[in-house]
């Protein structure tokens, strides 16, 4: 069935068709309508599960990681100072090995405050243990709910996935999305079966005390379940096309880089924008492609060092930046390639924080720019784009 | 042959990690004597969370979850909904927490947990301060005492704030089932916790639990200075069940110096205001007193026991809890117009 929908209401139809036993969330901008598509669900009879309407996010944090622990799937959404407030119950989840499914709205953390697209809240809780996917539309998201359940839930992976949506670009704007039958999903998911319960059959302890001749082992376990991971999101990808007729791109998203002597890095919906310019550079003759990272945790290290082989420039859009250092994708790319023979020319680009339109000409410019410090060497590794008072006090 | 009051089922092995002489050692052993095994419990950061043992040891039979330290109430809430989405609905679901993580960082969560009517029962053991994290202060910590937070110092910092009253907290939440209970009187606690397995929807109990460690007492009158707290009427012993106060025990008042002395935490207390606390303790009891009297007025004017609209996690009825099973739902009070 197609519907033009949002992906806030895509979000709801990826979570329905999940079949989650319990959801239990909290309302707030630009996520609320997700809560509420689910409400409707289940108040028009149309999704059958336990609705926990908890007093806030770390309570629906909380309320999904016990519930998961009991053998039954969970599902939540959040977004900026809702995935703030979670940050305890995030590593609570990771580390008791629960394979929960969060949509978290991409939004600015205040102050001031700003309800629009930005990647602060997401990315700083990267080290929670949580895999992290970055959507470029509605269709994704839907898919990538229904795919980071199978993913999460292999015996050798059994660990949570944050799914991230720019806000209001996704979140509250209409797309043509195909909503899979009922049938085909539960062929594709099937149900929750946990290794290890609370059962009052099979008494067990979880999160008891743990001396340190022990503790790092549960640590290096939880190492090794992401690094099966990066394996498992590929697999699951090729599974899903084979079921439903599309891919998203596994790991990472690469978009006429065949040839390419420049690759432009973009996460989430400024990819849709480059896609633009990147076609409007080929047809200029520039040999230019687009590289949206998709998953951010686990990284794609060997995707990443495969996609820059021959390519001499690379511009870092980060929608995000780590106070003090640099941009976080930049960061993770540099570290990735670091070691490697050939290393191209690296450069950070300040884009779109807080919700500010990354346009076609920005993208243009950049491009300029990064061949300019191809050829000539890097003025600075990170630029600001589009600031109201560039070099002033802004 | 006399009869066994308290039941000779062990669901709490030997070889807890607790100190000697540890009031909440005693309460999870008869808690879990009166829950039996089908019982699901989930465990803050608390000294409880330590006293099962370290991992891969445990001390509990029956199968429990570490949480952190302030979502019991949330907890729990997820545990009672992982269960009733799996149709498991004939499992008790328990929160265990201290004081600090029920009546401070924890109350939102509970607050929460009791107002959506989730069907499960909330335990706070109460040792009156934080004693995993060294005996700091909680606001359960009863005026005038010494903890590491509240030194006595050259000024007197002595704990200057009453103690928070977490029953009357939950009897305004009209938390269907609310009691207090203590270790001293294991009998009347078994009976307590086995009324909440009956009863549908929320149940609060708040027991009281000597830390000799943190009350810098005699670990061999734990269960002596338990009986004490009731018979000076600090602790009253009583449970107020769908709006309708008991009180269990009434004793003949005994003197609170004779409490304050057989701890060290107590020790700097001038005489003069350990009888103006006194007083207020007598008050205090006078007024609960009244209390229980005037809910059986209430009760013969048809205002008591309360109705609660809310079944385990919304509007199913059964599973666990049947005791107001002849309730109306929220389904059936929207049709009558009430
Ligand atoms: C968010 C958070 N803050 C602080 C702590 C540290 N902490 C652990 S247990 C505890 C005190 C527990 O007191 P209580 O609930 O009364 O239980 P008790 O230890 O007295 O049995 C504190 C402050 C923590 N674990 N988590
Ligand atoms: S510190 Fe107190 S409450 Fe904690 S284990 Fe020791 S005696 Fe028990
Ligand atoms: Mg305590």
């Amino acid at each position: 069935m197609r519907k033009v929908i949002t992906g806030n209401h895509a979000t709801a139809y990826g979570a329905k068709l999940s079949r989650p036993g319990v959801i239990s969330a909290y309302p707030i901008t630009p996520q609320t309508t997700i809560v509420e598509h689910i409400a409707d669900f289940i108040a028009d009879g149309e999704l059958s599960c336990e609705f926990v309407k908890v007093e806030s996010e770390h309570s629906a944090m909380a309320a999904c990681i016990s519930a998961q622990n009991t053998g039954a799937r969970t599902f939540t959404a959040t977004s900026a100072h809702g995935l703030a407030l979670m940050h305890e119950m995030l590593m609570w989840a990771a580390a008791g090995r629960l394979p929960i499914v969060m949509v978290n709205v991409n939004r600015a953390m205040g102050p001031p405050w700003s309800i629009w697209a930005d990647h602060l809240d997401s990315v700083a809780q990267r080290d929670t243990g949580w895999m992290q996917v970055y959507c470029e539309d509605n269709q994704e998201i839907l898919d990538t709910t229904i795919m980071s359940f199978k993913v999460g839930e292999s015996r050798d992976v059994l660990m949570p996935t944050m799914i991230a949506e720019d806000a209001f670009y996704l979140s509250h704007t209409v797309e043509p999305v195909d909503i899979p039958d009922q049938e085909d999903v539960d062929a594709f998911l099937p149900p929750y079966d946990p290794p290890f319960k609370l059962d009052v059959d099979d008494p067990k302890g979880f999160g008891s005390l743990v001396m340190p001749n022990n503790y790092m082992e549960f640590r290096y376990l939880m190492k090794l379940a992401l690094d099966r991971a990066r394996e498992r999101i590929v697999e699951v990808d090729r599974e899903f096309e084979e079921a439903f007729g599309r891919s998203h791109g596994g790991l990472v998203d690469l978009y006429r880089c065949e040839d390419a002597e420049y690759l432009i890095v973009a996460v989430g919906t400024t990819s849709s924008t480059v896609r633009e310019v990147v076609d409007q550079l080929r047809s200029e003759g520039e040999k230019v492609g687009l590289a949206r990272i998709r998953v951010f945790r686990p990284f794609p290290v060997d995707e990443v060092r495969a996609m820059v082989r021959g390519v001499k420039g690379v511009a870092v859009l980060d929608r995000v930046y780590s106070f003090g250092a640099f941009g976080p994708f930049y960061t993770e790319l540099i570290a990735a390639l670091y070691g490697q023979d050939e290393r191209p020319v690296i450069k950070d680009y300040l884009v779109g924080i807080g919700g500010r339109d990354v346009r076609s000409k920005h993208i243009r410019d950049i491009y300029s720019n990064l061949k300019a410090v191809t050829r000539d060497g890097l003025d600075s590794e990170t630029e600001w784009i589009d600031l109201n008072r560039p070099g002033g006090g802004a | 042959m006399g009869r066994f009051t308290i039941p000779r089922e062990e669901y709490m092995r030997s070889g807890h990690v607790g100190c000697q002489g540890c009031g909440a050692c005693h309460a999870m052993r008869y808690a879990l004597k009166a829950l039996g095994p089908r019982t699901i419990i989930s465990i803050p950061a608390c000294c409880w969370a330590v006293i099962p043992g370290v991992w891969p040891s445990r001390n509990l039979d029956v199968p429990m979850m570490n949480s952190a330290f302030e979502v019991t109430g949330a907890s729990i809430s997820g545990i009672r909904a992982g269960l009733d989405a799996q149709g498991k609905r004939d499992i008790q679901v328990v929160g265990w927490a201290g004081d600090g993580g029920t009546a401070d960082i924890g109350i939102q969560a509970l607050s929460g947990m009791v107002e959506r009517g989730t069907n499960v029962i909330y335990i706070m053991y109460d040792n009156e301060a934080y004693m995993n994290t060294g005996i700091q202060r909680s606001s359960s910590t009863p005026v005038g005492a010494w903890t590491t937070t509240t030194p006595i110092g050259s000024t007197g910092y002595w704990e200057a704030d009453e103690k928070k009253d977490m029953a009357e907290i939950m009897v305004a939440h009209r938390t269907p089932y609310v009691a207090t209970a203590n270790i001293a009187y294991p009998e009347d606690l078994i009976r307590k916790v086995r009324h909440a397995m009956e009863v549908q929807g929320p149940k609060f109990i708040q027991i009281y639990a000597p830390c000799p460690t943190g009350w810098r007492m005699d670990p061999g009158r734990t269960v002596e200075i338990a009986r004490m707290a009731v018979s000076t009427h600090l602790w009253p012993q009583y449970e107020v069940d769908h709006g309708i106060y008991t009180i269990n025990l009434k004793p003949k008042k005994t003197d609170l110096k004779e409490y304050v002395k057989l701890q060290g935490r107590f020790r700097h207390l001038p005489a003069d205001f350990v009888d103006a606390w006194e007083r207020r303790v007598d008050r205090n009891w006078e007024r609960l007193l009244e209390k229980e009297r005037f809910t059986r007025e209430l009760v013969e004017k048809g205002l008591l026991p309360f109705h609660p609209l809310h079944g385990s996690s919304g509007k199913r009825p059964g599973g666990v809890g049947s005791h107001s099973a002849d309730l109306p739902t929220a389904d059936e009070v929207r049709e009558d117009g009430e």
